[in-house]
């Protein structure tokens, strides 16, 4: 390596991580951690079974039930799902891997279990069967979504091929209006630059908006890379990073600590160094948005209103009118007039503390619109305890919202939470694809403000229109 | 993984651009701990509708789907390789296809090609003008060819010989233990680890 080469963090992290590189290869990269669940994993254990193969690295993998697990006690699980979570606790006993079942107090979703537990560090490679892995690049490490029999050879070799990813950079410079969440700005980020706007890339994120977000604003934000088409996002790890990461259960300690922050300070891009593509976005320009469609990037802001597909550019007209279709949304209504049926906070974008804390000072002292069905998931078990210490959950519950346990839940509909056909839900979630949160369901993606201040008013709203 | 010289066969046109994995496989399916019976599963929701291409019976039988633009999207879910793989579907053409689902085909040697947006586009029109049309894809030589078309598409050398030779990517891999086991040795002490 030429010591005067200008690399960017992505760069950096790749490289370091590269165990073999070969022209006509990709490379071998090593992971770091390997983060497990129920539901993309049961045939990548059966692929070890079968081929009498073992875990490389257990200490290096973590397991949790996050998709598939009902949020309420009271829920009777269907036989296919038992059958699911009993592989997973089957597996990871087999293999010896540290598991957080259905009912551990450290359970929860995936990607909100591992930075709690200080697993997820700066510079790391972290993987997972889950898209939405790229969340852990809030810390500055590399994280992305794989497939399972990806996951089959990470867990036999603790390693992956894979190409070297483009960079990108998208700046958002500024100070984020009140009322404009982390939702929010990537929201906007995806508007603007479309589903495809990452593509090959990782996408570094930064900027004074950027730089102003707290660790879980900063996971909001990269966890929604992939719906910009992107292979992960990155932001360069500083002093708001050291400070959610110091104590925690799994984070350096002693000397160590000392030895692995100034290792972290050297990770942030070089001055001068070359991204393939950039971006910049004006904070003080965002506004909350209110997805209209059935992509993530069919997005207006909450002030706007739905779009007529032959005022679109002729490429996007066609799945436009597609999307209002399946939507039922007629072109020129109001967003803030659109009512809808339920309401849910929670998956691993928009479910943490924060979050909640966000949603629960909106609805204080409120009652949810009769009729609409609101929903309350904490992203982990932990998540919730805290909520609990704080009363957040007696605020909710004052409000009409239900009040669950841990899980992916409505996000994706694997459990029984979804959505009946045509019910239409207002969603701190990250895809609105059609069927996403129940077959025939209409998914609007909304920050956690705007979420609990539609439940509130019955139709899309933020929390200054709540009389 | 089986290995794949050739794929000879009918198409089905899905003229859509960001199709993605809930559409290929909705999420209830998901919930299986085998590999196999997603088959039914294949576009469950858009099945319904009367309309809908694959509903079609001029294109049964068909091996090959010729989708828009980055097709695969959304959920990292292998399922959805699975479902088509079983659905009778042994390779997909598009534009572009999204990166997680690329990767996840080469696993199973469903034959991912990519070609220019023209090329896709041209290949949907003679599908649509004749759905008996044959088209031959041939992973040794990267080329797409059918009655009026012949275009060449990208797949890494790497790809290129696992999907030929049908290699064990793990076995492969495990050929560089020594390597793997180096890099280990180098590797920060303060890195986290779930053994404590
Ligand atoms: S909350 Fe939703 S997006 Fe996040 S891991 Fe679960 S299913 Fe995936």
């Amino acid at each position: 390596m030429v010591a005067a080469m200008k690399r960017t963090l992505a760069e950096k992290v790749w490289d370091r991580h590269v165990v073999r590189r070969a022209t006509g290869e990709p490379d071998l990269l090593y992971i770091d951690l390997h983060l497990i669940h129920e539901v993309t994993s049961p045939q990548a254990f059966e692929g070890l079974r079968l081929a009498r193969r073992r875990v490389r690295r257990p200490d290096l993998t973590l397991a949790t039930m996050d998709h598939n697990v009902p949020t309420t006690p009271a829920t009777p699980v269907d036989d296919i799902s038992l059958k699911q979570m009993e592989a997973m606790a089957r597996n990871a006993r087999e293999f010896g891997i540290r598991l957080y079942p259905m009912g551990a107090p450290e359970q929860g979703i995936v990607h909100v279990i591992s930075p709690q537990l200080g697993l997820t560090e700066p510079g790391m490679t972290i993987v997972c069967g889950d898209s939405h892995t790229a969340t852990h690049g809030a810390f500055g490490a590399i994280a992305f979504g794989i497939g399972t029999s990806e996951v089959e050879h990470v867990l036999a070799t603790q390693t992956l091929w894979a190409g070297r990813p483009g960079t990108m950079a998208v700046t958002v410079e500024g100070a984020l209006p009140r009322g404009v969440w982390a939702k929010d700005v990537i929201l906007g980020i995806i508007a603007r630059i479309g589903v495809s706007g990452g593509v090959g890339a990782v996408i570094e994120y930064r900027g004074s908006a950027i730089r102003g977000l707290s660790m879980e604003g900063r996971m909001t934000i990269c966890n929604m890379s992939i719906e910009a088409g992107a292979r992960a996002g990155m932001i360069a790890p500083d002093d708001v990073t050291f400070a959610y990461v110091e104590k925690r259960k799994h984070a350096p300690k002693g000397a160590e600590w000392e030895r692995a922050l100034d290792d972290w300070r050297a990770l942030p891009t070089d001055a001068g160094a070359h991204h393939d593509r950039e971006v910049r976005i004006d904070a003080s320009k965002l506004r909350p948005y209110v997805s209209w469609g059935t992509n993530p990037a069919q997005t207006v802001t909450i002030d706007e209103r739905v779009p007529d597909p032959d005022a679109l550019e002729p490429a996007l007209r066609e799945a436009a009118g597609r999307a209002l279709r399946y939507m039922d949304l007629t072109p020129g209504t109001p967003i803030r007039d659109i009512a809808v049926d339920a309401v849910f906070l929670g998956s691993c974008t928009n479910a943490r503390i924060e979050d909640l804390r966000v949603a629960g000072d909106v609805v204080r002292g409120r009652r949810v619109r009769a009729g609409v069905r609101a929903l309350v998931v904490p992203g982990s078990m932990l998540v919730k305890a805290q909520a609990e210490r704080e009363g957040l959950d007696r605020l909710f519950r004052d409000a009409g919202f239900e009040w669950r346990d841990a899980g992916c839940s409505m996000c994706l509909g694997m459990n029984p939470d979804i959505l009946g056909p045509g019910e239409r839900c207002a969603s701190t979630s990250n895809r609105n694809f059609e069927g996403r949160q129940g077959p025939g369901g209409r998914t609007h993606l909304v920050s956690p403000a705007v979420a609990a201040a539609t439940a509130i008013a019955g139709h899309f709203a933020l929390p200054e229109d709540l009389a | 993984m089986r290995a794949v010289q050739r794929v000879v066969g009918r198409a089905l046109p899905l003229d859509r651009a960001n199709v993605d994995t809930d559409q290929i496989i909705p999420a209830h399916w998901l919930k299986r701990i085998e590999r196999t019976g997603y088959g039914a599963g294949l576009f469950e929701a858009w099945r319904r509708d009367p309309a809908f291409v694959m509903n079609d019976l001029r294109y049964a039988g068909a091996s090959i789907l010729i989708a828009g633009a980055n097709f695969g999207s959304g959920s990292s879910r292998e399922h959805a390789v699975w479902a088509l793989d079983e659905a009778g579907f042994s390779a997909v053409i598009a534009p572009r296809l999204a990166e997680i689902f690329r990767a996840n085909c080469l696993k199973s040697g469903l034959v991912p090609v990519e070609l220019a947006a023209d090329e896709v586009t041209k290949l949907l029109g003679l599908v649509h003008d004749d759905p008996r049309i044959e088209i031959t894809i041939d992973v040794e030589r990267r080329t797409v060819e059918a009655p009026g078309l012949r275009a060449t598409f990208a797949l890494d050398d790497h790809a290129h010989v696992r999907l030929l030779e049908g290699l064990d990517d793990i076995a492969v891999t495990l050929a560089h233990a020594d390597e793997i086991t180096a890099y280990e040795a180098q590797r920060a002490a303060w890195l986290p680890s779930l053994r404590d």
